[in-house]
């Protein structure tokens, strides 16, 4: 059975059509990675996904159950299924780094043992005790995103979501996270779905990869069949042409 | 000669698209309130973030509050005293101080300099925090904003404003006290006197129903703005004069429907 199953999702914002009738489907422990240009809508599909928009139509089932009309309890409790890493590490200014990665664990354990499984999760993505105290807008770039990683996991959710986990990070930087990304998928054998547009990112991370493209998934397949796809959507996107079927918008409507 | 009807129907409909964005207007901020009083009500509760925000609603605000009340408890006594003298009248500044600054400045200036300061920083933080996805960060974490972010901060306001008014009234009092004995030539123990035969129950406590719906005003302006914003920084920009604005505007028609509730008919 499939642990995500998209079909026929629609999402409009007022006049604008931003999911056209989605259909996706991500096994278990499986890395899926949805790539498409800014704006095609992959941060809408994470969050209708999530329960955080509603859909206007269309089925998304997680493990087998409709969570499209989720409310009240049933809803924190498929939200509690996920953990996720948001584009900009959505860090808590107001909260040293430990108390961001201990945010989501049970309360009641005490500061000291909250303090210590934070810093365990911070040793799985590569930094030390000494980060523990200090608050996000000390940190760069690539230290705030490996927190939000450290955050994501710290509940060992069943899915993960990757928002352009790479945006904003230099090439080094980037590998380091897309190396932790594949390697706490494997050894926590979390499903995981990634939204990004770079590609090395996607090539690095990703089982299969399914493009984004006017609202519909345009084309997906195994990560090795990305440069063989036969379709010029997918080769322009790879490639990084400006020419071909797809047409930038480099002046609003 | 078609000319005619299009214009009319063009300004019904403007006035129908402007009557129904209001009445949805309404709705979401009722809904919201609705949310935050309940979420306020019910478990799980954050005391530590309901201490966080009565220190900083109610214990930073102490200055800004008193020194108002200081200055425009003084200059009302000088008012009333010139005002006064004009018809031999001037005796009535401990009274007419005391029930101008008790009924009517002391929770209206209060809940304005409040509102400027917290409500103003309620809408920037919550809006940075939207913007920034931490609102949504919060949610993926297992934590209901509404309990999280907004309860405490709704409680914090209600319970504190009566607090910070109180004080405001007593610095307002002792504000015209000092210049009346000071400049005026007024005895200490006769002014005294005459305040607190003057002051009645009923004007304390609706300066302390004021200063409770001033509070859950100031709180919910700031957080409804907050929370709503978008578009980045201009939009938390927005947000703020929007939240500021709303809040002393409905600050000073509250305090309008309360007093005629109150002091109507006496």
């Amino acid at each position: 059975m499939n642990k995500i199953e998209v079909s026929g999702v629609r999402k409009r914002f007022g006049a604008k059509v931003v999911l056209d009738g989605v259909d996706l489907a991500v096994g278990a422990g499986e890395s899926m990675v949805v790539i498409g240009g800014s704006g095609t809508g992959k941060s809408v599909l994470i969050k209708l996904i999530l329960g955080l928009l509603k859909v206007d139509s269309g089925s998304i089932r997680v493990d087998g159950e409709e969570v499209t009309n989720l409310r009240g309890n049933a809803l924190a409790a498929h939200r509690a299924k996920f953990g996720m890493l948001f584009q900009g590490g959505a860090l808590f200014d107001s909260l040293p780094v430990w108390r961001n990665v201990a945010f989501a664990l049970p309360r009641g354990q005490g500061a000291k043992n909250l303090r210590a499984a934070a810093i365990d999760n911070l040793a799985q993505v590569g930094l030390g005790a000494e980060v523990a105290d200090l608050r996000p807008s000390e940190l760069s770039g690539g230290m705030q995103k490996r927190v939000a990683l450290a955050r994501a996991i710290a509940v060992r959710p069943e899915i993960i979501f990757f928002d352009e986990p790479t945006t904003g990070l230099d090439p080094i930087m980037a590998d380091v996270i897309n190396n932790l990304i594949v390697d706490l998928v494997r050894d926590l054998k979390i499903t995981a779905l990634t939204i990004t547009h770079d590609m090395a990112s996607a090539r690095k991370i990703a089982d299969r990869i399914a493009m984004l493209y006017a609202g519909k998934i345009v084309w997906q397949g195994r990560r090795e069949m990305i440069d063989a796809s036969g379709n010029e959507y997918v080769d322009q996107f790879v490639n990084g042409r400006a020419e071909g079927p797809i047409r930038m918008q480099v002046k609003t409507a | 000669m078609t000319g005619v009807p299009h214009d009319i129907l063009g300004v019904l409909r403007a006035i129908g698209r402007f009557v129904l964005g209001g009445l949805a207007s309404i709705g979401r901020l009722v809904m919201f309130a609705w949310t935050a009083v309940s979420h306020a009500l019910l478990p799980p509760y954050y005391p530590g973030r309901l201490v966080e925000q009565v220190l900083v609603i109610g214990y930073f605000s102490l200055p800004v509050v008193g020194m108002t009340a200081l200055f425009t408890g003084s200059a009302l006594a000088q008012q009333i005293f010139i005002g006064g003298s004009r018809f031999n009248a001037a005796s009535t500044v401990p009274a007419v101080t005391v029930i101008g600054i008790v009924r009517e400045l002391g929770p209206v200036l209060g809940g304005l300099m409040v509102a400027g300061r917290v409500s103003s920083a309620m809408a920037a933080e919550l809006g940075t925090m939207r913007v920034t996805e931490q609102i949504d960060a919060l949610t993926t974490l297992r934590t209901d904003p509404y309990r999280y972010l907004i309860a405490p901060r709704v409680l914090a306001a209600v319970l504190v404003m009566p607090l910070l008014v109180l004080v405001s009234n007593i610095i307002g009092v002792l504000g015209g006290f000092l210049l009346a004995t000071e400049r005026l030539g007024f005895n200490a123990a006769a002014y005294l006197n005459t305040t607190v035969s003057f002051l009645k129950a009923d004007d304390v406590a609706s300066s302390m129903v004021k200063a409770g719906v001033f509070g859950f005003i100031i709180a919910l302006m700031g957080c409804y703005h907050g929370f709503h914003s978008s578009g980045g920084a201009a939009g938390v920009g927005k947000a703020t004069t929007n939240a500021v604005v709303s809040a002393f505007i409905l600050i000073l028609l509250s305090n309008l429907i309360i007093t005629v509730i109150v002091f109507g008919g006496k």
